[in-house]
């Protein structure tokens, strides 16, 4: 069971993210959209908005950096585990909060406004609970941590990550015996993957940077007579 | 030169009715979903007022349109680009639903469905959004329908910047007068430099601005970015959506909805040729009241040869060229100078004009006579204030439209000379800078207005583009995502499942 939970189920649920996503944003771009309720109501979102989108973002970079860089780099650099584990719990531990009040504000709003609870689809509120039930568990694990503040557990999930993005058969027992919450923090956080594109998430492969990168000026024109011309920069 | 063609239209607010045929009509045909029940891509305001949605004209509180910064650049007014991205999680500047109205409808059904009772069964209104009762409607489109609620209100009404307004609230001194908007596809629109995925984007062949419904993402700043309010965000599909200049129709030749069922044939549809390579400059001209020139030097006169060589080399095709010569438009607003800008001081050079309305002489029962100007009324003893409709149409600037009432005006006194008394009296034309020859021109299109006049509108050369062949069988007109037609029956990326809310049965 744990082999499959922590060795197969990963793949299935990356698997599932990366093909839905593409089959939706090719077979389905009408669907594709950030589902934004401010026009509706603006009461409770633009804070609870902000601090949550902020905070997860803040945990969604902090996991990414920290479970995926190698650890040599870390050893190069001179970081002890201990300090960096230190430093993942301060700044997880802050923006952990952030987005747990923001999130709160949001299923909140979402579930007690009449308005929009009665535009939200099963999934706008399931999702949305399901993040929140992560960040209360990853909240949880960093009190366990807080217990062993030496690093050598956090090397663990280190290496399961790494395994896993490495065709690392035996990475499923490098987390054998973490404590349960670990592992139900891990389990749901593959789920949310599995889920992803079959939900609003998606809107968070679709950040505009081309925006401030690649287009240049503010006006865009499309021609039928030829390639699209770009022109009418108003100002750059 | 870059020479590029737009449909642009005028409207004749001097003989707008206020039946609001454009307004049910362009909801008929556009906006009856879900979603976008609260949306009227087309609506007719009654002015002074605050109008739809409430107070929009004052950018002050919305922040749309364009802003000269002080270093003389132009940039959006909620932003530049990388406020604007700051702002996705949350839009400082995006109206509430309520701002417009909630959307409502009424138990019909329980007028014939309700059991025997001692009182008349009535039928009740319900939120459209939640299908709950509402006890009370506070607002609706056209709230202030002929000068409907207090003046204290109403006077909220941005044009009545720099007038004493206290004396416009007494009985004696009120006026009125209709506005119909839609959205202006301007020249240099900030809804398409606000939105932050490249969704919005003005067609090159005619100028109509479109939102690309399988771009868009919701990020929802074009709705805060057009100054116009003329972008509606549709709650159900989460996709912002606009007037399309019923693109379909313009395509094949024939007017849009609201102009062709216009029963005050006030509007006119034709082709202006515009300089790209200008819009820039005019946008980012520095003093607001010079915005209206400046937008005039944009255009290009069909009829200048050398214009003509510069739009074939661009592939304007000829019958559009033809289309620019013969467009009443041209004539209203670059010949006769009796159509206008609304608000050119947003800076986003709109395409939809229009020639102010003449009203009733102010005052002539105390004067005793006439306030004459010679032969005709001094235009300033109209009761619409003058600086009322240049606050409107030209950033303030009183002349132009002065002129543009003259005009009108003698228009009227050279027919009445020529119908009524047989006589042409060139004199009149000649005050206000015109011909004869000219006047019955202004009097063929601006009042008799037939069907041919107001419209010259060349069709679309799609076939020098597109291969036929390929597109048989194809599904003409959709909202987007192949064939669907924008509402999604719900697939496994979501969409909705629920179906049409109707009203359910009172006990």
């Amino acid at each position: 069971m744990h082999e499959f939970l922590f060795g197969t189920y990963p793949y299935i649920a990356l698997s599932v993210l990366l093909v839905g996503s593409v089959a939706r944003y090719e077979r389905d771009p009408f669907t594709w959209k950030t589902s934004s309720s401010q026009l509706l109501r603006r009461k409770q979102l633009v804070l609870g908005s902000i601090l949550f989108h902020v905070g997860v973002l803040i945990i969604f970079l902090g996991h990414l950096v920290g479970l995926l860089t190698p650890i040599w780099v870390f050893d190069m650099l001179g970081i002890t585990h201990g300090a960096k584990q230190l430093l993942a719990v301060l700044a997880g531990g802050v923006a952990g909060v952030m987005a747990l009040v923001g999130g709160g504000m949001l299923l909140h709003r979402r579930w007690t406004d009449p308005r929009i609870r009665a535009t939200s689809s099963f999934w706008d509120i399931a999702i949305l609970a399901l993040l929140l039930v992560q960040l209360v568990l990853g909240m949880f694990t960093i009190v366990v941590s807080l217990g062993h503040l030496d690093g050598y557990e956090m090397v663990k999930f280190m290496a399961w990550a790494q395994g896993i993005f490495t065709f690392d058969g035996a990475a499923a027992s490098y987390i054998e015996d973490v404590a349960l919450v670990f592992k139900l923090h891990l389990f749901l956080g593959l789920t949310i993957f599995l889920i992803f594109p079959f939900t609003r998430l998606v809107h968070m492969l679709s950040v505009p940077f081309r925006y401030v990168t690649l287009r240049p000026g503010y006006q865009i024109v499309r021609s039928r007579r030829q390639a699209p011309r770009r022109g009418n920069e108003p100002a750059e | 030169m870059k020479v590029r063609a737009q449909i642009g239209m005028v409207l004749n607010l001097d003989k707008c009715i206020g039946c609001h045929t454009c307004s049910v009509t362009c909801k008929n045909v556009w906006t009856s979903r879900d979603g976008v029940e609260y949306a009227w891509f087309n609506n007719v305001e009654t002015k002074p007022g605050t109008g739809y949605p409430t107070d929009w004209e004052n950018q002050a509180r919305w922040n749309g349109g364009w802003v000269r910064t002080r270093s003389g650049k132009l940039q959006p007014k909620q932003g530049g680009k990388w406020r604007i991205l700051a702002n996705l999680f949350a839009n400082p500047d995006l109206p509430e639903i309520d701002d417009y109205y909630e959307p409502f409808d009424f138990d019909y059904d329980h007028l014939k469905s309700a059991p025997a009772m001692e009182a008349f069964p009535t039928a009740r209104p319900r939120s459209k959004i939640t299908g709950e009762r509402m006890e009370k409607i506070e607002k609706g489109p056209n709230w202030e329908e002929i000068l409907g609620g207090e003046f204290s209100k109403r006077s909220q009404d941005y044009n009545f910047e720099g007038i004493q307004k206290d004396i416009y609230g007494e009985y004696e001194n009120t006026f009125m007068m209709y506005l119909p908007r839609l959205c202006e596809h301007c020249l240099n629109p900030t809804c398409a430099a606000s939105c932050p995925s490249g969704a919005i984007y003005k067609r090159e062949e005619d100028g109509i601005v479109l939102i690309d419904q399988e771009k868009c993402r919701g990020w929802r700043m074009c709705v805060s970015g057009c100054p116009y309010k003329k972008v509606y965000y549709n709650w159900s599909t989460g996709k912002s959506e606009k007037c399309t200049l019923c693109y379909p129709r313009i395509e094949s030749g024939n007017p849009t909805v609201c102009s062709e069922t216009c029963v005050g044939r006030i509007r006119y549809l034709g082709v202006m040729l515009y300089d790209a390579d200008k819009i820039a400059e005019a946008a980012n001209t520095e003093d607001e009241a010079n915005l209206y020139d400046a937008q005039l030097g944009v255009f290009l006169d069909p009829n200048d040869p050398e214009v003509i060589a510069a739009a074939r080399a661009d592939g304007v095709p000829e019958d559009w060229i033809k289309g620019a010569q013969e467009s009443p438009i041209w004539k209203m607003a670059m010949e006769w100078k009796v159509a206008f800008p609304l608000h050119p001081e947003y800076r986003t050079l709109p395409m939809v004009w229009y020639v102010p309305p003449l009203s009733p002489i102010q005052n002539a029962a105390e004067a005793g006579a006439l306030g004459t100007d010679g032969a005709m009324p001094d235009v300033r003893s109209l009761r619409i204030p003058l600086r009322y409709l240049a606050n409107m149409l030209t950033a303030g600037d009183e002349a132009p439209v002065a002129q543009a009432l003259e005009r009108m005006l003698a228009m009227r006194a050279y027919m009445r000379a020529k119908s009524i008394e047989g006589v042409q009296d060139e004199a009149i034309a000649e005050r206000v800078g015109l011909t004869g020859r000219m006047i019955e021109d202004m009097y063929k299109i601006m009042a008799l207005a037939d069907y041919e006049d107001r419209f010259v509108i060349p069709t679309t050369h799609r076939e020098q583009v597109e291969e036929a062949y390929d597109l048989r069988g194809g599904c003409g007109f959709t909202d987007g995502n192949g064939c669907s037609t924008g509402m999604s029956k719900g697939s496994l990326f979501g969409g909705s499942k629920k179906p049409l809310k109707m009203p359910a049965e009172v006990q």
